[in-house]
């Protein structure tokens, strides 16, 4: 469960930095855009003159969209804790429902190999199809399947709700 | 449902056209090696794929469709293995069209009203230069105000929200009180902005499941069209005027069911969709309560006749939803819902069918109540019946077919049934008038 945690210590640190003053970033020299540390999700490099966040494409196997924060110039640490909560978040995110799917499909294919085996069919068809169980016979799959992931969704339900609660109530408006 | 088969295939079909024409410009070689593999009259998986190539966009609203090529999807580096076929990834697999019910869905904040895909897209992979495409996937996160009322359009699911209100509006005029036109725009508007406010809220929380569910992916939350916190201070600033309107424009009873409404779809509803099917059962007291409050604005308290309006919404609500469900078990399996239709598919059926039954006991009642005429239960068998058989059918059979047309179904009966009640409305007979509006 250790990759589900969420950021807990983030939100300890953003606390503490509420009640304690905090120290001061360097200035940053020159009128270049800073980035957030690239994140692991993408290559990509918004354009330097561009002081917003940027988001893109869903990812591939979560289907969320990963955003590439800003950081300005002048950011203080609570707007720096700010950010990195949001990037544990979304990281933290990303891989419960990358993990979600990618068990779902795993599951699911080995359900529609085993129901077709012991419908003594192959598992593709003559003209290179992969065959496939209609949705009736994939409705014991879903069940089972929502069972046994219940209490996965239950632990992300409450922790999710706090990260995003906790994001949106500091989050500066861009 | 044939008829919506028919239209998503010739679509299909014409959109295939279109871009075979032109892949055929653009790379003959791969393309005639494709085409000889084709079968003329279906699209077949590989020619899918590589039609997934071309990038339909939407320019400036207007629909300038302009074929882009798109960069091969990046593998996630969330995961090590990435092992998966094609075949298996799914996620973006090309959905059949959804059917518009939007406009005739009737619950304030409709769990499953489906929703038309805004951009028609067809994802694929020519790799022309891997870090320009993938770039042009990405969107600067900056609020536009030209786009703005759209963005909180769909935000508030205003087509929902709409039908909210004309059940709100048939429970005022179905109430006996004379009609009263500045007391009807205040209830009108009030319970609108009650209902976008709620609608904004249940978005606000449901982000990462609606990512990964077809139906729900291009909402503007989900798409970052607008930041999470305007999304919540747009909510408030719906809900503080909705119910502060309603309450001292309307009444406080009103006010007060409005308010009720709001907490139970964000706080009861919203959550229970993941812990237990009983989300379906506060969900249907969810639609039922906007045709209350349209008889308390009328009438100042609630009697029978009210309960009876809150009683063919609150059954109208499981022929309609049931029935949505039943295709969209996978989405809910995998994303967590916990939904009659993927836990207790026999429950789920006999419970559409149960209601369907009760819409013709109501139908009944409703001259009882003295708030109909004894010709509307006459008149409303037909479709009473129809909806009954319909039910049985998806009982009966227990497949896509029924459930799709109990669904379509759903969608005319209520208002129909509703505008035949107002025709049958009995008259207000002499010292018979409602409370007066506090």
């Amino acid at each position: 469960m250790a990759a589900l945690r969420p950021p807990r210590r983030a939100l300890l640190r953003l606390c503490r930095a509420f009640s304690s003053g905090g120290c001061q970033l360097a200035p940053e020299r020159g009128g270049e855009r800073r980035d957030a540390a690239p994140s692991r999700v993408s290559r990509f490099c918004p354009p330097r003159k561009s002081c917003h966040d940027w988001i893109g494409p869903p990812d591939k196997y979560s289907n969320l969209r990963p955003v590439h924060f800003y950081i300005p110039e002048n950011e203080s640490p609570l707007e720096q804790k700010l950010r990195e909560l949001r990037q544990e978040t979304q990281e933290w995110n990303q891989q419960f429902w990358a993990n979600q799917n990618l068990t779902f499909l795993k599951e699911k294919e080995k359900f529609i190999d085993s129901r077709l085996k012991a419908k003594g069919l192959e598992l593709r068809a003559e003209s290179g199809q992969k065959a496939t169980l209609n949705a009736e016979e994939m409705a014991d799959f879903y069940k089972q399947f929502l069972s046994k992931n219940f209490q996965k969704h239950m632990y992300y339900n409450r922790n999710v709700l706090e990260a995003g609660c906790s994001v949106t109530t500091a989050s500066p408006d861009q | 449902m044939n008829i919506i088969a028919k239209r998503s295939a010739s679509w299909v079909r014409g959109c295939v056209w279109y871009l075979e024409r032109r892949a055929l410009q653009e790379s003959p070689r791969r393309f005639l090696h494709l085409l000889r593999n084709v079968n003329q009259q279906w699209v077949t998986f590989q020619h899918f794929n590589f039609l997934r190539h071309m990038y339909v966009t939407r320019l400036n609203r207007s629909f300038n469709q302009q074929i882009k090529p798109k960069p091969e999807p990046v593998p996630s580096p969330f995961l090590e293995k990435a092992s998966l076929d094609e075949a298996k990834t799914e996620i973006y697999k090309m959905r059949p069209l959804s059917p518009p019910s939007l406009s005739l869905s009737r619950k304030p904040n409709e769990k499953e009203s489906l929703e038309l895909e805004p951009t028609p897209v067809i994802e694929g992979s020519i790799a022309v230069g891997t870090e320009t495409k993938e770039e042009k996937q990405w969107k600067e996160m900056k609020l536009r105000v030209d786009d703005l009322p759209g963005i909180l359009a769909r935000l508030s699911k205003i087509k929902l929200t709409a039908l909210v209100v004309s059940t709100t509006s048939a429970g005022f005029a179905l109430a006996p009180a004379p009609f009263d036109w500045p007391c009807f725009l205040l209830t009108f508007v009030g319970t609108g902005l009650a209902s976008c406010a709620a609608n904004s809220i249940n978005q606000f929380f449901e982000v990462p499941f609606d990512s990964n569910m077809n139906r729900t992916k291009s909402r503007p939350l989900v798409r970052g069209q607008i930041s999470p916190l305007l999304a919540v201070s747009f909510a408030a600033c719906c809900a503080v005027p909705g119910v502060a309107l309603l309450t001292w424009g309307v009444n406080p009873l009103t006010g007060a069911l409005g308010l009720f409404n709001i907490f139970l779809y964000t706080c009861c509803y919203t959550p229970l969709k993941r812990i237990s099917i009983a989300n379906t059962w506060v969900g249907a007291v969810v639609g039922a309560i906007p045709p209350l409050m349209g008889w308390t604005a009328a009438t100042g308290s609630l009697d029978a006749g009210a309960f009876l309006l809150g009683g063919i919404l609150y059954s109208w609500q499981f022929p309609h939803f049931n029935a949505l469900s039943w295709g969209l078990r996978e989405d809910y399996s995998r994303g967590g819902y916990c939904m009659m239709s993927v836990t207790h598919p026999d429950l789920c059926r006999r419970v559409a069918l149960r209601h369907c039954l009760a819409l013709v006991a109501m139908s009944a009642a409703a001259p009882a109540l003295d708030v109909t005429t004894w010709t509307f239960p006459v008149i409303a068998l037909p479709i009473n019946l129809y909806i009954s058989y319909l039910g049985f059918r998806f009982y009966r059979d227990a497949d896509r077919k029924s459930s799709r047309k109990l669904f379509f179904c759903s969608l005319w009966h209520l208002p129909l049934f509703l505008l035949l009640m107002l025709t049958c409305k009995r008259p207000a007979a002499q010292g018979d008038a409602g409370g007066p509006q506090s």
